[in-house]
């Protein structure tokens, strides 16, 4: 063993590419996704938009936030529809991965025990005390809890609720948008979805800094990391 | 050669990664931004759109849209794009209640027809109360009357060269531009559509100026910039390549998709 500690191989090639495609898939649904907010800037509650709806209204996103930069809804849509199929075979790709690799049901559905350690885990986190050794090569319950709800609950989320502003999937079983509060709603859980993945996104890096950049940042490149003592 | 101790070796790791992150984030939407600028990039973007447009139609080819009640229907019907053509012509015939007004149907079919509002409504009509979504975000709810278009269509009889109809408006969308007058086309799956209506009435009322008096169309699975107002003329055709900028619409010519289903 290595005076820095064991070194283990912990990233499998596909979940690697599957997770830098998702990094380039949602920064610019994002961008993409605020360029087209801009052009109506205001979320309702209900099928369509009149004040009696009306939840939200918001200040345009800048500039520097928007793919493109300068107000352009035609090329924001563009940008986003290629980006959304790209997001979304790459999705499922990962979903199928998870399952028949064995990857979900070993590494990332949490054990009775784990659960049970849930409150302990909680501190932890809160006190920026990270697992070593042997604990540290399997994820922890609160990143399992995160994880599974981000691909099982707020992206199939987003999907769906992209899919309910097209007129058009609107019509393929007339009436199956109401089960989310209609269209205007379904535009609302889109955004909210959205701003779920943001947070995300950020307790995220946050804990891939504080754990170790370099060695998270490898480890999701060349699949190799070291566990720390 | 002495090798550096190892907090350095750290320190610059740590340095060449923030750099590298700060490059990532700036850098990928000036990446964007260059993109957009590339024709062949854009066109690689727009590929999605067929794809979207393929899939669409394959699962839901007769696809009704969703109709509400009457009583859904929003208090005002929102108006937007033009509300008011500008110029002399289109004021003559508002102010006669457009008695003077006719609807042409020509292009790649058999008969063409002259009509006028009165025949028009004279024709078998069908009422739906369904949600406009528009490409900007927001939906409104209207109840629509109108005759459908496969009504017209059937009596001018297409062609069989005829692949899409052009709806021609009497708005223009820029005062000093006369190429800017308002077009849109749809291919026959949406022409031939039990809710596609040209509608003369909306929420029980005559269809007011500002939603695109005397008629507009109504394609209910399409988002509202598909959906024409204030028509003169509809033109069976087997391509928009030679119309004004040849993408077969206003909007599209301005860079928005022609399929509007989603």
């Amino acid at each position: 063993m290595s005076p820095q500690g064991e070194v283990i191989f912990r990233h499998r090639l596909p979940v690697r590419v599957m997770h830098w495609v998702n990094v380039i898939c949602i920064v610019i649904l994002l961008g993409s996704g605020l360029q087209i907010f801009n052009a109506h800037p205001a979320l309702y509650w209900g099928a369509d938009s009149r004040d009696a709806t009306l939840i939200l209204e918001l200040p345009k996103f800048p500039g520097w936030a928007t793919i493109p930069g300068m107000q352009f809804l035609a090329m924001g849509r563009v940008w986003h529809f290629f980006f959304a199929w790209l997001f979304v075979i790459n999705g499922a790709a990962y979903v199928l991965y998870t399952i028949f690799s064995g990857h979900l049901r070993r590494d990332m559905v949490p054990t009775k025990s784990e659960w049970r350690g849930i409150g302990r885990s909680i501190l932890d986190h809160i006190k920026l005390k990270h697992p070593h050794g042997d604990e540290a090569k399997r994820y922890n319950v609160l990143q399992n809890i995160a994880y599974l709800s981000i691909v099982f609950v707020v992206l199939p989320l987003i999907v769906v609720g992209g899919l309910a502003m097209s007129p058009m999937m609107d019509s393929i079983a007339a009436g199956w948008v109401d089960i989310f509060g209609g269209r205007q709603a379904a535009r609302t859980l889109h955004f909210i979805a959205a701003a779920i993945i943001v947070a995300f996104v950020l307790v995220h890096v946050f804990e891939v800094i504080v754990t170790g950049l370099v060695n998270n940042l490898r480890s999701m490149i060349t699949g190799y990391w070291r566990v720390p003592k | 050669m002495k090798s550096k101790p190892y907090f350095e070796q750290r320190r610059d790791r740590r340095k060449l990664l923030r750099a590298a992150l700060v490059g990532l984030a700036s850098g990928t939407l000036a990446g964007c931004d260059a993109v957009t600028q590339n024709d062949t990039a854009v066109e690689v973007l727009r590929s999605a759109e067929s794809l979207t447009r393929n899939v669409q139609r394959a699962i839901g080819r007769r696809a009704m849209a969703q109709e509400f009640a009457p009583a859904d229907a929003a208090p005002a019907f929102r108006a937007n794009g033009t509300t008011n053509p500008a110029g002399d012509a289109y004021a003559k015939l508002a102010a006669s209640e457009f008695a003077e007004w006719r609807l042409k149907v020509d292009g790649l079919v058999q008969k063409p027809l002259e009509l006028s509002l009165a025949q028009l409504r004279e024709m078998p009509s069908r009422s739906q109360t369904t949600r406009h979504d528009c490409v900007e975000g927001w939906s409104c709810i209207g109840q629509w009357k109108g005759v459908r278009l496969s009504h017209l269509l059937g009596m001018a009889q297409l062609r069989p060269e005829a692949k899409y109809i052009v709806f021609h408006c009497l708005d223009q969308m820029e005062e000093d531009d006369e190429d800017s007058v308002y077009y849109e086309s749809i291919d026959l799956d949406d022409a031939f559509h039990e809710q596609t209506i040209l509608a003369y009435e909306l929420n029980g009322k005559p269809l007011p100026v500002a939603n695109g008096a005397p008629l507009r169309a109504r394609i209910e699975r399409q988002l509202g910039y598909k959906q024409p107002k204030y028509l003169r003329r509809i033109e069976a055709v087997s391509d928009f390549a030679s119309i004004a900028g040849g993408k077969g619409g206003y909007w599209e010519d301005q860079g928005y998709n022609w399929y509007g289903g989603i």
